[in-house]
């Protein structure tokens, strides 16, 4: 393969993998404080629609992200509310936000669907975007690709460094414990679904306002039930995460791959559109394969809902 | 002073039925806001989503028409449910069952035999068992969670119908639109009721309800299944095999969906497209609590949620909103259930002088 096309191949996968590593870290730290949040999909759509709505009308892709965020939080409130104030089954209220998001994303987005965004100029790294095939790659990307790498030494040095973190893992292990010596389990759990929102938005607003440029409903496509699956597959650890997003990035893109590499392959488009979620399934049973890898790993409490004064 | 929210001594069966009205009540307002805010008048828009499809014959036809699929598919699911198997792939069950029924119609496009509709609902079941099998399977024999393998199969189960649509099932003579050939007229639903479109399916689906009744409620079966799903240990002591609650609960959740995607291709539609199911297969889990996952409850439900998919359409017709309007009715009807249900095990009460 000639030089320029393993770049290229390397930049798309790195572009296709950056939402998942968002969203998926996001539910990281949700699920690491034993709240299980199912709704990533329809948080996605709704910070996608939101950035993309915000930045037609403002100009700034800037603010558009911030929307996304915000939107993706208010998404993960909404949530909260339902199944840690109220204690309704988690899985249940994840569906339900799933769907709700999805629907509203369609609904909110209909009037944006046949407009587009200009294409933001790429941010290049001085001198490392020079280095030959991984230069443009790597250092030739969306200020939000290197916002989740940042993200994701953030995430690992929080959990794993600092005393917030620890207070934050013991929530998802022993919340009986945590309340016991003091913490509000609840708050704590709402901040963790929250960042886990807020992730998710700005994954969706990365897809909207960064990859495409534009909105059309459904364009989320599953990605933020794969990220659900990723959080899985990466065994709970921030750093996998990464693995696994470019894993992920790297089947979506195949279609491009296989025409770029002058292989007369005469594979129906549908058989390599199909090929993310076949690989979801197959990483899913190989993680999952070794049950004690999956009980040793995941938080204890994942999805138990908690009640303080009980 | 603030409210507060205390566990009630005992589970309240009267809040487990009011419930879900209750959550129809909180929709309904919700969505009078939700007109308002859009500019539209309240009770105009309550008159075209919620009324006008109940207006006549012909619309209440349509009704049941759409509840159809709705019923079939939260019924499977229910069983499921039950169990605390969580088969969120009905969209996929739905489609591949369409596929493997429609697949029969346009492989016999001569046959007169009386038999070709059976034949093509028993292709529907055993192609929607197939489909919920595999999430079964990889969930019995490694451990893969069932959420996220059935949902990643509805994607592969619409790319498969897109491609068959596309490529080798396309109709030759159908000026190359994704579709294929019309079925003829032995594998099409007998029309129920003359000058509407409410078919034979619905017979399978009030079928379906009562056989669905009496597995829940009177069959050892589904006892064990109950059991394993509400307490997973007590289930284990009494020797209810958790595999068998798992298969049961996937496999029975396909055959049904696998059913409603034949009637669906075989009734209102005629043919496979790229369109066969409106998230059918999704709205259906919200039946299915709506309906307290019991076949009774499921019936109502399931026809309040087919008014949902037509008060969408009438918006869009009538008050030029996005169809998708009937989607966020969907998820708030859902989210305003899971917070009533809160009443079912808690209680209101005023707290006073305490912090």
């Amino acid at each position: 393969m000639a030089p320029g096309l393993v770049s290229a191949v390397l930049f798309a996968t790195v572009v296709a993998g950056t939402p998942l590593i968002l969203t998926a870290l996001g539910e990281l730290v949700t699920e690491k404080s034993g709240v299980l949040n199912l709704g990533a999909e329809g948080i996605m759509s709704v910070g996608a629609v939101a950035a993309f709505a915000v930045t037609i009308h403002t100009g700034s892709p800037l603010l558009g992200v911030l929307a996304g965020m915000v939107a993706g939080m208010a998404m993960s409130v909404l949530f909260g509310f339902v199944a840690l104030t109220l204690q309704a089954n988690q899985v249940a209220s994840g569906l339900a936000l799933s769907i709700f998001g999805v629907g509203l994303s369609a609904f909110v987005g209909k009037p944006y669907e046949s407009q587009t965004l200009e294409s933001v100029p790429p941010l290049k790294i001085p001198l490392l975007s020079k280095i030959p095939v991984l230069g443009h790659a790597l250092f030739e990307q969306q200020a939000l690709v290197y916002v989740s790498w940042i993200m994701l030494l953030a995430v690992a040095w929080f959990l794993y460094r600092t005393r917030w973190g620890l207070v934050l893992r013991a929530v998802g292990e022993t919340p009986v414990a945590a309340h016991a010596i003091g913490y509000n389990v609840l708050r704590i759990r709402y901040l963790a679904a929250m960042f886990g929102g807020a992730m998710a938005g700005i994954g969706g607003a990365f897809l909207s306002v960064f990859y495409t440029p534009l909105w059309v409903e459904g364009m989320v496509a599953g990605r933020g039930w794969i990220s659900l699956a990723l959080v899985v597959f990466a065994t709970w650890r921030p750093l996998r995460v990464m693995l696994g997003a470019y894993l992920f990035g790297g089947a979506m893109i195949t279609q491009m791959f296989v025409q770029g590499s002058g292989l007369r392959l005469d594979i129906p488009a549908q058989f390599l559109s199909a090929l993310p979620y076949l690989a979801t399934v197959v990483v899913l049973v190989l993680i999952s394969r070794n049950r004690s890898t999956i009980r040793l790993n995941s938080p204890a409490s994942l999805g138990q809902p908690f009640m303080p004064d009980a | 002073m603030w409210l507060r929210i205390e566990p009630r001594p005992e589970p309240s069966r009267l809040m487990r039925y009011l419930s879900p009205l209750l959550a129809v009540a909180l929709m309904l307002i919700c969505g009078m806001v939700l007109f308002k805010v859009l500019g539209k008048s309240p009770v105009e828009g309550f008159k075209v989503f919620f009324l006008q499809p109940m207006a006549d014959r012909y619309s209440v036809a349509e009704l049941f028409l759409k509840a159809t699929p709705l019923m079939l598919c939260a019924v499977g699911l229910s069983v499921g449910f039950r169990g605390n198997v969580w088969n969120i792939g009905a969209e996929g069950q739905l489609l591949v069952g369409a596929l493997a029924g429609g697949g029969l119609a346009l492989h016999f496009p001569n046959s007169q035999s009386p038999f070709l509709l059976p034949a093509m609902f028993m292709a529907g079941a055993l192609g929607g068992m197939l489909w919920a099998a595999i999430p079964a399977w990889l969930r019995t024999r490694f451990n893969a969670n069932e959420i996220l393998t059935s949902l990643m199969l509805v994607y592969v189960a619409e790319l498969m119908v897109s491609w068959l649509v596309h490529g080798p099932w396309k109709d030759p003579d159908g000026f190359n639109f994704p579709q294929t050939r019309m079925f003829q007229s032995k594998a099409i639903l007998p029309v129920l009721v003359e000058g509407t479109r409410v078919n034979a399916a619905l017979v399978v689906a009030l079928g379906a309800l009562v056989v669905g009744w009496i597995f829940m409620n009177r069959s050892f079966l589904g006892y064990q299944m109950k059991v394993s799903g509400q307490a997973e240990r007590a289930g284990r002591y009494a020797g209810f095999s958790a595999r068998r609650t798992v298969w049961l609960g996937m496999l029975i959740g396909g055959c049904c969906a696998g059913l409603a995607g034949v009637s669906e291709v075989a009734g209102p539609i005629g043919q496979i497209t790229e369109h066969i199911s409106p998230g059918y297969g999704f709205a259906a889990m919200i039946v299915a609590f709506v309906g307290r996952l019991e076949p009774v409850g499921i019936f109502f439900a399931s026809l309040l949620m087919a008014l949902l998919y037509m008060g969408g359409e009438q918006a869009q017709q009538y008050l030029g909103l996005p169809y998708s309007i009937s989607k966020v009715f969907q998820g708030l009807l859902l989210f305003f259930l899971l917070g009533s249900d809160v009443f079912i095990h808690f209680r209101l009460r005023l707290d006073r002088g305490r912090k």
